[in-house]
């Protein structure tokens, strides 16, 4: 029964994203306010049927309502009630809800929180929201119903994918929705403001925040999924270059661009038609990674549950949205008018070419996970080819060294016209600080790739010229202790923010370059009480032992680690097997220092002709790797203090224009 | 600083930038592409020794021998077959009968050394490729790929 319940309110919903895509859109041709404030109410609406739905496929299994094809395919009773709960969006069907759930809360959350929104272009803003909303729902509808019944019900189900069922999993989608679904905003503002005509800095005030929340997400997701692979997999990497991982990262690299573009917008009316153009660009990206996932066209280590006749409808709806939002753009573009000019040496200028490096990375990371495609079509299926990390770290790496080096220099330049001199000036403790870096990594690994310490050395410029810019901000040393206190706790929050993503930024590229370049891996076998070496440790295999979880049996490994003083660490890595699955995962075992992670795995085993067992064991030592997670962290931290910036509440602009000519004396905080 | 120059700057930038990516994809890509083989299309066509490349197919049943850490199977797209030596830990998905992607190349023996069996999320999973190829050699069975 309420499996019925929310197949009905899940049509419900489609009928009444139907209507809110004509009715306040017709409203706000007319200037009927009436028509445009039902707009509102129909979104909130829609999202409230929606969490109906999603609550009652929730349910299913929750109980384990086996009479559900979804709820048999994807569950088993015997599953702990976490995975039952993250079941329901690890499969197609459930997962293509969420995402429609969270493109709906995005649209009440405009219709409730944005009051202070001309109505007009709020009444756009739903109703391009809901034309999105409408194509989607009826691809769940009409080829992806989650609520089809079985009869009779099977009394029990065929479990979840074991890989899936780890914590670390079961909130990395949710997240990385948040993020690619967030994009949407950016997206239905552009398009609304296109039809609407008129793009201003209140534009970019008010697109910002939602652009800038679909970025924490998006990055708190991908940095989850990437550490959900490197602990889960068991091949000691984090990142791959994987169609699926590139999927979500192009809306990334688009959506950073956006979150940078859009300040140019906000505080110098400048660079408007980019901003609009690279806000359908990148939610056109997260519509190309829906459908990179959803269809299987691609394949990825991360391609479960997916179906080529889906992958045409998607594509469709790829097609129309990026084709009609890039027709209007065509059409209506020469109407923006050019803001305020600016030097090429010029805050201004730096977040050009901040927008253009971001662009091109994401281009060629574009060409690369298409290119197998494309050469298949073109060559008709005779040649296969598949493009490897090589590839995408010989384009990718380049791009990102102006990008990065430029990260330093940027805030220290001013708006419309920056002093060079100036600015380089400043940035000698940083350039100090990148040689010493590089210095001190050469000797401490002298036998590394060469490269590796002078990708140290960036990470040693950004982080101290990001700190020296946000000290001259607070005047650190130039000022009384009292007087800098009182500065840095006065400064705007999106100032801060900058500051501490730009540091995560720093964390995360150290992070990247020491497991990337410092890596020692061992492969061998084992067989109980012997020995093997790994640079300075002594690895023994000390027992292996079998026992039951919750849905596996495991067995699991005792590894004796001991390093040169004779210090040990106790290690244990498990094999686990899921008879519903008739499926093994692996558990490696990592001990985590602030300098690098032991990762162990134990393999599978196998009889000597002498009649000893013996295990198959990889041995990792990844030197820096925490440091990724951790930068990624205090990336997603800074972009929340941003967040919560109050300028940035939609509410916000009028306060301040309220109690701007009481501040005007003081120089605007940079941002 | 006219608009006519800013704009001009901007372009000149975006074409010097287009350029110099255009460069680096072109020269990374010539070293990069990774193709992919099945034993048949091994058996039509020659392939330098130390060229890297995929090889698809299904793992023989019984072929799958163990001494040490090296693992050697035979690929088969049931066609012709292929000798694969491979030393590390295999995927938790790897399993006689199934369908295997392995990337490595081939030596003078005829012995393809992979450096890495490509590992797939789910059992049922057949790879694309494997997928393709057996179709194309008539022998997919519409079973096969749910097995």
């Amino acid at each position: 029964m309420i499996a019925e319940i929310g197949q009905f309110v899940l049509v419900l919903a489609l009928i009444i994203a139907g209507v809110q895509v004509v009715v306040p859109m017709v409203g706000a041709a007319r200037g009927d306010g009436t028509l445009m404030a039902f707009g509102s109410r129909m979104a909130v609406a829609q999202a409230v049927l929606l969490i109906l739905a999603f609550a009652a496929l929730t349910h299913a299994f929750v109980v384990s309502d086996f009479s559900l094809a979804l709820v048999f395919q994807n569950s088993h009773s015997l599953k702990p009630m976490l995975y039952k709960v993250s079941g329901v969006w690890g499969n197609h069907e459930g997962s293509m809800l969420m995402w429609v759930l969270i493109l709906a809360v995005y649209g009440a959350a405009v219709a409730v929180f944005g009051r202070n929104l001309p109505p007009t272009l709020k009444a756009r803003v739903l109703s391009v929201q809901a034309m999105i909303g409408v194509a989607f729902l009826a691809f769940i509808v009409f080829t992806s119903n989650p609520f089809l019944r079985l009869n009779p019900a099977p009394p029990d189900g065929t479990g979840l994918n074991p890989l899936l069922q780890d914590p670390g999993l079961a909130f990395h989608p949710p997240l990385l929705y948040l993020g690619y679904v967030g994009f949407s905003m950016a997206f239905s503002f552009a398009v609304a403001a296109l039809i609407e005509g008129r793009i201003d800095a209140a534009w970019g005030r008010w697109v910002r925040p939602w652009t800038l929340a679909a970025w924490v997400f998006l990055t708190g997701g991908i940095a989850l999924g990437s550490w959900w692979a490197y602990y889960e997999l068991g091949w000691g990497g984090w990142w791959f270059w994987d169609p699926v991982e590139n999927a979500s990262f192009m809306p990334w690299l688009f959506g950073t661009a956006l979150l940078h573009s859009s300040i140019v917008v906000e505080k110098r009316d400048s660079l408007k038609s980019w901003t609009i153009l690279l806000a359908i660009l990148t939610f056109s990206m997260s519509l190309l990674g829906t459908f990179l996932v959803r269809s299987g066209v691609l394949t990825s280590v991360h391609t479960f549950a997916s179906d080529p006749a889906r992958g045409i409808f998607i594509l469709m709806i790829l097609l129309v949205t990026v084709g009609g939002a890039l027709s209007l753009f065509a059409w209506r573009a020469p109407t923006i008018r050019g803001g305020g000019l600016f030097a090429p040496v010029s805050r201004e200028g730096a977040l050009v070419l901040n927008n253009m490096l971001l662009t091109l990375a994401c281009a060629t990371v574009l060409l690369g996970t298409l290119y197998p495609l494309i050469l298949d079509a073109a060559s008709s299926g005779a040649s296969r080819v598949s493009v490897g990390p090589p590839y995408f770290n010989a384009t990718f790496a380049p791009i990102m060294v102006p990008l990065v080096a430029a990260m330093a220099i940027g805030p220290l330049l001013a708006w419309k016209r920056g002093n060079l001199r100036a600015a380089a000036r400043k940035l000698l403790l940083a350039a100090a600080a990148a040689i010493a870096a590089v210095a001190a990594t050469f000797i401490a690994v002298p036998d590394g790739p060469a490269l590796a310490p002078f990708a140290i050395g960036l990470a040693a410029w950004i982080a101290t010229g990001t700190l020296v810019e946000g000290s001259a901000r607070i005047r650190l040393f130039a000022a009384p202790a009292a007087e800098s206190w009182r500065r840095l706790t006065g400064l705007p929050r999106a100032a801060s923010g900058m500051t501490l993503a730009h540091l995560g930024m720093a964390v995360l590229i150290a992070g990247i370059t020491g497991a990337s370049a410092w890596r020692s891996e061992l492969i061998t076998t084992l067989a109980v009480g012997e020995t093997a070496q790994i640079k300075n440790y002594a690895l023994t295999l000390q027992a292996v032992e079998n026992g039951k979880g919750p849905n596996y049996n495991f067995e699991r490994g005792t590894f004796l680690l001991t390093d040169r003083n004779g210090a040990t660490i106790v290690m244990y890595p498990e094999r686990r097997f899921f008879p519903v699955a008739g499926q093994s995962t692996t558990e490696a075992a990592i001990k985590t220092t602030l300098m690098a992670d032991l990762y162990a795995v134990l393999g599978t085993s196998r009889t000597t002709p002498e009649g000893t067992e013996q295990w198959t064991v990889r041995f990792f030592i990844n030197p820096m790797v925490p440091w990724i997670w951790l930068g990624a962290l205090v990336m997603v931290g800074g972009g929340l203090l941003s967040l919560s910036d109050r300028r940035h509440r939609v509410g916000a602009p009028r306060r301040k224009q309220q109690h701007a000519p009481g501040v005007s004396g003081a120089p605007a905080p940079a941002e | 600083m006219k608009r006519k120059h800013q704009r001009l700057l901007l372009v000149l930038a975006s074409l010097g930038l287009v350029g110099a990516g255009a460069a680096l994809v072109l020269t990374a890509v010539e070293d990069s592409l990774v193709f992919f083989y099945t034993p048949a299309d091994l058996a039509e066509r020659e392939i330098a020794g130390d060229q890297l490349f995929r090889l698809g197919g299904l793992v023989e049943a019984g072929s799958v021998r163990q001494s040490g850490s090296t693992t050697t199977f035979r690929v088969t797209d049931l066609t012709r077959t292929v000798p694969v030596s491979f030393t590390g830990v295999l995927p938790d998905l790897f399993r006689e009968g199934q369908g295997v992607v392995a990337e490595g190349s081939l030596q003078p023996d005829g012995t393809f050394v992979a450096s890495q069996i490509l590992a797939k999320h789910d059992e049922t999973y057949m790879p694309k490729e494997v997928a393709d190829a057996l179709k194309k050699s008539g022998r997919w069975q519409d079973g096969a790929a749910a097995q």
